[in-house]
C-alpha cells in the first residue's frame, strides 16, 4: 500500500467525523431498529453477498470478500476480519426502492353488472435503513431518482420508499477487477447522498454525517471524536481501493460515438456471444424497465395491476401491433448499450452507467461493456466532419 | 347433441393423450378451484383421465398431450385435428417429442429387444416427434410438466378468442426477479437458464441446481453462446450432452446444439 | 413536442385510472368505432383538458390498457372521443362493450401538434388509415378558426373505400378546406383516386413551401415517403411533424417500452418534429 502524497484528495479531514470502535457497530444497527426501521444489509446467502434484512453484526459477511471477473463471482475468506471487505454483489438497492413486483393499481367490482372501482393502493411506506451502500450505488440511486421522481410524473411507489429510506454508506477499501467507478466519476469515495458514511479502519469505523437524520442517529451512538490518526487510516484505506481499480471506460464523446455507430459490425459480433438472457439489466442498479399486466382473481371481480421488472433483452419487450421491433440479439444488445451509455444523456442529462461492474460479473459469457465500447471506438465508422484534421 | 336456443352452448373441450406420462393432464386436474370455474365455461367432452363419459366430436378446443411414437398415433392425430377447431399441444412431449425422443439418437429396435420379450408384437416408429410435425397446431404450451397457471391462461384465452399471453423470455429474468443468485456465475453449476423459456418460476436455481431446460428453448436462444460459456468454465461433453438431451432433446435449437457438440468432440 | 403538463387527472397518482362511461359508440368502418367517454367523477371530468395529438390510456380491468389518441374536438364537452381500431386483445375486448358500460381512463399524455405555429401559414395534413383519428382534432381547430390559417389540405389514404374514416364529415370539411382521398384498391363504387397517398402529395400545389406546415400520421413507411416528398418540394425539417407509435405500457416515461433512440414516444412524442427523429427513423430495429 502506498501512502497518499498529499491531503488534497477528496478525503479532507472532517471536524465532525466520529470514531466508532468495531465492538460498538451493533449499536448502530440497534439505533436504526429503534428508529422503527427495517435494516437491510449485506449477508451471505446462496454463495454470494446479498442484501437482506439483518438485525445483528453477526449477519454481516465478516472476514469474507468477493473475487470477481467477467462471468465469474466467488466468495473467499479474507485474512482479516473486516465487516465490509467485499465489493458489490448480485443484488442492488433498487430491489427495495423499485421492487421487482409491485401492485400499482387495483380494480374491483361487486359483480359483472356493477361499475368498476379503480384505486391506487395506499401502502404504509416501508421505513428502510440501508447499511453498506457504496459510492457507485449512491450514484445509482440518484440516477433512478431522476427517472422516478424528477420527470413530469412521479412514481408514488418509489417516492414513498425513497423518502423514508435512511442510508448508511460505506467507503470502499478494496475494488474488484470489474470496477470502473473512477471512469464514471461516481466513486470510490462517497461524497453525498447519504445520512451516514462509514470507512472501516483498524479498530473501528470513521463516521461522517451527511444529513440531520444522520446526526440524530450518530448522536445516539457512543462515538469518540475522530483524531488525525483515524483520518489518515481512512484515507489510506480509501486510496487502496482507488489504486486497485484497473478497468477504465473512455467516456470522451461517448454519446456521439455510439449513436453515430448504430450500424457498426461490432453489434453483430457481440450478438454471437450475448445470450439475451436479461441478466445484465436485472443486476444493473439503474436499469428501470418494467411491464404492468393485469392479474384477475378467479371471479374476475378483483384485478391487480402488477408491475414487474422487465428487460430490453426480452424479445417481447418491443412487441407492437403483432410484431417485434427489436427482433434479433444484435438490436437488443445495441438498445441496451446505447441507452445506458449514450441516449441516457439525452433523456436524463447524465450517463446511465455508474461503473459498478455488475453487468460484467453476472453476464454468463462475461461480456465486458468497456471492451465493446473500446472496439467501436477503435474502428469508428463515423464520417469525420469536413475540415477535421483527423 | 343439440343445444337449447336459450343458453349459448359452452365450448366443448377434449383432451387427447399420446406418448406421455400423463403429468400434464394431471396439471389440469390439480387446478382444483380453477377447474370448477373452467367447468362452468367449457363442456369437458373428452377427458379419459377424469371421466369415462365421452361425447363425440367435433370439439371447439382440443388439448393434446404426448408425442407421436407409433404408426397408429400418426393416424389418430389426423382425426384429432379434423375433430377440433383449435388444437393446443401441452407439455414437452407434445411440443418437442419429450424425453422419449432420446430414441431419435439410438436404434429403437435395440431398445425393443432390451425391453420386450416378444418385440415382434410391438409396432413403433423410429422417432418420437412433436404434434406440430404432423398437423397444424394453434398454440403450443411448453413445460415438463406444464405450468397450470399458464394452462389456465391458454384456456381462458381460447375461450375468449384471443391469443394467450405466455412469456417467451429466459429463466434468468425470473431468477433475478426472485433475488436468486446465478448458480452458474457464483458456483459454476452448468445451467440452461439463459436459453430456456420461462414457465417454472426458476424452480431449480432456487434450490441451487442448474436449469434442465424443461420449458424448451427461449425465443431466439443463443445455444452456441451458452455452450461455449459453459465449456470455458470447465463443463465437459459428459455434462453438457445429457443436459441438452433431456426433456426437450428434440426441440430443434437444443438438438442442433447437442449434435454440434457431439461433432465438436469427434473432431478433437 | 410543444410543452405539455400533467393534467389534474394524472398529477396525484399517474397510475390511477378514472372510471368513465361509454356515452356513445359510432361504428365508423369495419373494425373501427368511435367511443365517446365521460369520466364519472365530475370534478375530474371538468378538469380534463387536452391538446390535439395527445393520447389517453384506455383500461379494461382484467384485460389491460391501450394507448389511444384523442380524436374529438377540444370543445367536445364532457365527452372524450377516441376512434379505435380492433387490433390487439384490449381493443378487441373494447369492441364487445356497449353504450353505458364502463372503462378506465388515464391521461392525457404526450406531446401535441404545433397548431399555434400554424397561424398565418398553409397546412398540409397527410393521414393513412386510422392515422386520420389523431389529426381530426387539428381539423376541428382549423374549422373553428378558419380565418387564422392559409390554404389547408387534408390528404387521406385508405386500403379501400370502405376503410375511409369519417365519411359524412369529410363532405362538410370539404366546404372549408381541401379534402382529397385515395384508396389502394378500387371497388366498383369508387370513382376517386387510386394509389398511395404520397401521389396526392406529389400533385398538390405547394405555393409557399417555407410557409407551410405538414403534419402526418399513419403507417411509418407512408409517413416516411410523405416527408421525403414534402422535403423535395422545398419544405424544411422544422416544418414537418409526424405522430409515431410504439408499445406504450406506462405512458409516463418510466417503463422503457416505447423508447426510440433517445426519445420516449409516450412523453417526448407521440408527435415529433421531423428533425427530432430523422436520423433514428432510418435505422432498422431501433
Amino acid at each position: 500500500m502506498t501512502q497518499p502524497d498529499s491531503t488534497s484528495s477528496t478525503v479532507a479531514p472532517n471536524e465532525e467525523a466520529q470514531f466508532l470502535p468495531t465492538d460498538r457497530l451493533q449499536l448502530l444497527i440497534d439505533a436504526l431498529i429503534a428508529d422503527d426501521r427495517v435494516v437491510i444489509g449485506p449477508t451471505i446467502e446462496q454463495q454470494a453477498i446479498v442484501y437482506e434484512e439483518i438485525s445483528s453484526v453477526d449477519d454481516l459477511p465478516r472476514g469474507w470478500t468477493d473475487v470477481q471477473s467477467p462471468g465469474n463471482y466467488r466468495l473467499e475468506k479474507r485474512d482479516d476480519d473486516t465487516y465490509f471487505g467485499y465489493v458489490v454483489g448480485p443484488h442492488s438497492w433498487k430491489q427495495f426502492l423499485f421492487p421487482p413486483l409491485t401492485v400499482v393499481a387495483t380494480a374491483d367490482r361487486e359483480s359483472a353488472d356493477t361499475k368498476w372501482s379503480m384505486q391506487a393502493p395506499q401502502e404504509d411506506p416501508l421505513r428502510y435503513a440501508f447499511l453498506g451502500v457504496r459510492a457507485c450505488e449512491l450514484a445509482a440511486i440518484a440516477v433512478q431518482d431522476r427517472v422516478f421522481l424528477q420527470g413530469p410524473y412521479v412514481d408514488p411507489v418509489y417516492r414513498a420508499r425513497r423518502d423514508a429510506a435512511f442510508i448508511v454508506a460505506v467507503n470502499c477499501t478494496q475494488a474488484a477487477s470489474t470496477c470502473f467507478c473512477t471512469s464514471m466519476n461516481t466513486g470510490p469515495k462517497c461524497k453525498s447522498g447519504f445520512d451516514l458514511a462509514l470507512t472501516e479502519i483498524d479498530g473501528g469505523f470513521l463516521i461522517e454525517c451527511g444529513s440531520e437524520a444522520g446526526a440524530v442517529i450518530l448522536k445516539s451512538l457512543e462515538t469518540d471524536d475522530a483524531g488525525s490518526r483515524h483520518h489518515d487510516l481512512a484515507e489510506n484505506a480509501q486510496q487502496q481501493a482507488v489504486e486497485q481499480i484497473s478497468k477504465t471506460l473512455d467516456t470522451g464523446g461517448i454519446r456521439d460515438l455510439l449513436l453515430g455507430n448504430l450500424e457498426h459490425p461490432q453489434w453483430e459480433e457481440v450478438a454471437n456471444r450475448c445470450l439475451s438472457c436479461t441478466n445484465c439489466t436485472m443486476v444493473c442498479p439503474t436499469c428501470f424497465c418494467s411491464t404492468v399486466t393485469d392479474v384477475a382473481d378467479l371471479s374476475g371481480d378483483h384485478v391487480d395491476r402488477k408491475r414487474q421488472w422487465d428487460s430490453c433483452f426480452n424479445i417481447d419487450f418491443s412487441y407492437m401491433n403483432g410484431g417485434v421491433v427489436r427482433n434479433n440479439v444484435k438490436s437488443r444488445y445495441r438498445q441496451w448499450l446505447t441507452h445506458k451509455l449514450a441516449s441516457w444523456h439525452d433523456q436524463f442529462g447524465e450517463s446511465g452507467c455508474v461503473g459498478c461492474g455488475r453487468c460484467l460479473t453476472w453476464c454468463p459469457p462475461g461480456i465486458d461493456l468497456t471492451e465493446e465500447v473500446a472496439a467501436i471506438r477503435l474502428h469508428d465508422l463515423r464520417v469525420p466532419p469536413e475540415g477535421s484534421s483527423s | 347433441m343439440k343445444s337449447s336456443p336459450e343458453t349459448p352452448r359452452r365450448p366443448r373441450l377434449a383432451l387427447h393423450k399420446f406418448a406421455s406420462c400423463d403429468g400434464c393432464q394431471l396439471s389440469l386436474l390439480s387446478c382444483e378451484d380453477e377447474l370448477m370455474a373452467i367447468a362452468g365455461q367449457v363442456e369437458i367432452s373428452y377427458f379419459l383421465e377424469a371421466t369415462s363419459c365421452i361425447q363425440p366430436g367435433p370439439y371447439e378446443i382440443a388439448l393434446v398431450e404426448g408425442s407421436i411414437t407409433t404408426p397408429h398415433d400418426k393416424e389418430r392425430i389426423q382425426q384429432v385435428r379434423r375433430d377440433a377447431q383449435k388444437v393446443v399441444t401441452i407439455g414437452a412431449c407434445a411440443t418437442s417429442g419429450g424425453i422419449q425422443s432420446l430414441k431419435n439418437w439410438a436404434n429403437h429396435e435395440d431398445f425393443l429387444k432390451c425391453v420386450y420379450a416378444r418385440p415382434e408384437f410391438i409396432e413403433t416408429l423410429a422417432t418420437s416427434t412433436a404434434i406440430a410435425d404432423h398437423i397444424p397446431v394453434d398454440f403450443e404450451l411448453r413445460g415438463c410438466p406444464i405450468n397450470r397457471h399458464q394452462l389456465l391462461e391458454v384456456l381462458v384465452a381460447m375461450i375468449n378468442g384471443r391469443m394467450p399471453k405466455i412469456p417467451r423470455h429466459s429463466v434468468c429474468l425470473d431468477c433475478k426477479r426472485r433475488g436468486v443468485v446465478c448458480v452458474e456465475v457464483a458456483q459454476g453449476i452448468p445451467c440452461l437458464g439463459p436459453i430456456t423459456q420461462t414457465g417454472c418460476g426458476a424452480l431449480c436455481p432456487t434450490y441451487d441446481r442448474g436449469c434442465y431446460g424443461c420449458f424448451g428453448p427461449a425465443a431466439q436462444a443463443n445455444c452456441t453462446g451458452l455452450v461455449h460459456t459453459l465449456q470455458d468454465n470447465g463443463a465437459t461433453k459428459d455434462t453438457l450432452l445429457p443436459l441438452l438431451r433431456n426433456f426437450n432433446a428434440a426441440a430443434p435449437e437444443f438438438a442442433e446444439q447437442s449434435n454440434a457438440l457431439e461433432n465438436q468432440e469427434e473432431t478433437l | 413536442m410543444s410543452a405539455s403538463y400533467p393534467s389534474a387527472c394524472v398529477s396525484t397518482n399517474p397510475w390511477l385510472n378514472h372510471s368513465a362511461t361509454i356515452a356513445r359508440i359510432t361504428q365508423e368502418t369495419p373494425g373501427v368505432a368511435t367511443y365517446d367517454l365521460v369520466i364519472d367523477d365530475e370534478s375530474v371530468s371538468v378538469s380534463f383538458h387536452f391538446a390535439p395529438g395527445q393520447f389517453n390510456m384506455i383500461y379494461l380491468p382484467g384485460v389491460g390498457e391501450v394507448a389511444i389518441s384523442i380524436s374529438g374536438a377540444a370543445s367536445s364537452g364532457p365527452s372524450i372521443i377516441h376512434t379505435i381500431r380492433e387490433a390487439g386483445n384490449v381493443t378487441r375486448a373494447l369492441a364487445e362493450l356497449k353504450e353505458g358500460d364502463s372503462v378506465g381512463l388515464r391521461g392525457p399524455f404526450g406531446s401535441s401538434w404545433p397548431i399555434e405555429q400554424c397561424v398565418g401559414k398553409d397546412i398540409i395534413l397527410v393521414a393513412g388509415g386510422i392515422g386520420l383519428a389523431p389529426l381530426r382534432p387539428v381539423v376541428y381547430e382549423v374549422l373553428a378558426n378558419r380565418e387564422q390559417y392559409g390554404n389547408v389540405s387534408l390528404l387521406i389514404g385508405a386500403r379501400t373505400a370502405a376503410g375511409l374514416l369519417y365519411g359524412d364529415e369529410l363532405e362538410t370539411w370539404n366546404q372549408s378546406i381541401d379534402v382529397q382521398r385515395t384508396v389502394d384498391r378500387s371497388t366498383s363504387e369508387w370513382t376517386g383516386h387510386v394509389g398511395v397517398v404520397t401521389v396526392l402529395l406529389e400533385r398538390l400545389p405547394i405555393a409557399k413551401p417555407k410557409n407551410t406546415v405538414l403534419m402526418t400520421c399513419g403507417p411509418e413507411v407512408m409517413m416516411w415517403y410523405s416527408i421525403r416528398t414534402a422535403l423535395s418540394r422545398g419544405m424544411t425539417d422544422e416544418s414537418v411533424w409526424l405522430s409515431l407509435e410504439r408499445n406504450m405500457n406506462c405512458a409516463i416515461g418510466m417503463c422503457g417500452h416505447c423508447q426510440l433512440g433517445p426519445q420516449f414516444v409516450c412523453k417526448d412524442g407521440p408527435v415529433f418534429r421531423y428533425d427530432q427523429v430523422a436520423s433514428i427513423m432510418k435505422v432498422a430495429g431501433l
